[in-house]
């Protein structure tokens, strides 16, 4: 940790995120976008995450590319041993026929667990090259300057990746079952009669509602503990480093976890919402 | 910590790459891997194709082997057999050779012995007749005496 700050000052600086917003002045950074409310940018959220994805398709593109139908490549059998696992979950889950679904789960499998790797990344090395960075060449205050740099620990990614599922539940329930079935089934399950229409509706409101809320809160909250605890874990000196590697090798199996449970229940949900009572 | 911008082009940028992923990524995947499927699969089955073929070639060989024995044994106990007979017939044929060979000469022998004794007989008879006729010639017409002489030929 930095010795220049307290306990307290290096988490907080820790867990908060690159702000960018526009104001009267033009762009403006972090402290001076305190009140620029909603509009404001994560610009280090924005920069990871955007990047990582953009790695797993140049990755996965430049293999799908060349990709021989005779005997693959190493880096060709890695991605297709991903590929496989994808598909043979979305194949076991998901019976109905859809383009859509094994590249989604597939892209929310890989970009999820990149970015939940970044959180084996050591919690000083990112926000130090970019406090030395923002200091000697921008001129700016190193303690302005921030670097929060797993994504997956921000709630605006976990609940984009939410949204976006739940927009694509309500697309496919709509698609599958009709405006009409789709509204039948908010309304007539689990009493079916039509003076229970207003609880039905309650109910199955708060289960449709539920299911992204828990997406995104999940995953978000799983990395934004085990980000506070690698950043509790760097604040107590000599001691940390017996501790981190056991914390570390912990989340070596919690991030890929995290990541699949993401992926399946997407998968779940929507071949949920495919299918017809 | 607040939900804010970032929320939207994180939601944008999740829409592009699955859309890229969908169109550019999982296809060209998918086509190679189950390229490879059917490659793998039509090698399998050629493979316990030709395991097949050869089981049968070889139950075939081993048939055709075996037939061909049958064949040998069969084939030598005929010429055994063959053989056998012939030396039995040319045994028999030299067995009456001989016997015929023994015949004709015994005959041969006897028809010599016949003429030879007719040859003597004649030559004493007509030694019997120079003799008598010689005695005669003296006495008696030696043509009177002639059918008596013939006649005692003939008791010869």
């Amino acid at each position: 940790m930095a010795s220049e700050y307290t306990t307290t000052e290096y988490i907080k600086h820790h867990l908060t995120n690159a702000r960018m917003c526009s104001t009267d002045e033009g762009i403006v950074f972090n402290k001076a976008c305190e009140d620029a409310g909603f509009w404001v940018w994560h610009v280090d959220t924005l920069g990871w995450s955007i990047g990582l994805g953009l790695l797993f398709l140049f990755i996965f593109r430049s293999v799908a590319k060349t990709a021989t139908t005779g005997v693959p490549g190493k880096l060709q059998a890695f991605v297709e041993i991903i590929f496989d696992f994808v598909d043979s979950n979305v194949k076991s889950t998901f019976h109905g026929k859809s383009e859509l679904i094994a590249p989604l789960a597939l892209t929310i499998f890989v970009w999820v667990l990149l970015m939940n790797l970044m959180d084996l990344v050591p919690v000083d090395i990112l926000p130090m090259i970019a406090g030395m960075v923002g200091e000697y060449g921008f001129g700016m205050d190193p303690h302005d300057v921030y670097m929060k740099a797993v994504p997956t620990t921000d709630l605006n990614l976990t609940f984009a990746l939410a949204l976006g599922v739940f927009i694509l539940i309500l697309f496919y329930s709509i698609k599958m079952k009709g405006f009409g079935g789709f509204t039948k089934e908010l309304t007539m399950q689990p009493f079916n009669h039509p003076a229970f229409i207003p609880v039905n509706f309650i109910l199955e409101s708060v289960t449709l509602l539920a299911r992204p809320l828990s997406l995104a809160l999940r995953l978000f909250g799983n990395l934004y503990a085990s980000e506070l605890i690698f950043i509790l874990i760097a604040t107590i000196g000599l001691a940390q480093l017996p501790l981190h590697f056991i914390w570390a090798a912990f989340h070596i199996l919690v991030l890929p976890l995290q990541a699949f449970v993401f992926m399946m229940l997407t998968i779940v949900y929507l071949s949920l919402a495919c299918e017809k009572h | 910590m607040s939900i804010n911008a970032t929320l939207i082009g994180q939601l944008i940028a999740f829409a592009v790459f699955v859309y890229f992923c969908m169109k550019m990524v999982w296809p060209p995947l998918m086509a190679a891997i189950e390229d490879r499927q059917k490659t793998i699969a039509d090698g399998l089955a050629a493979g316990e194709r030709a395991e097949k073929d050869l089981e049968l070639a070889q139950a075939k060989v081993s048939e055709q082997l075996k037939d061909a024995k049958t064949q040998a044994a069969e084939i030598i106990e005929q010429a055994k057999k063959r053989a056998n007979q012939l030396v039995d017939e040319e045994t028999q044929r030299g067995h009456s050779e001989r016997e015929k060979i023994i015949a004709q000469g015994h005959a041969e022998i006897e028809a010599e012995k016949n003429r030879v004794k007719e040859e003597l007989r004649k030559q004493v008879a007509s030694l019997a007749i120079v003799g008598a006729q010689q005695i005669l010639q003296r006495e008696i017409d030696a043509q009177a005496q002639n059918d008596i002489v013939e006649k005692l030929v003939e008791e010869l």
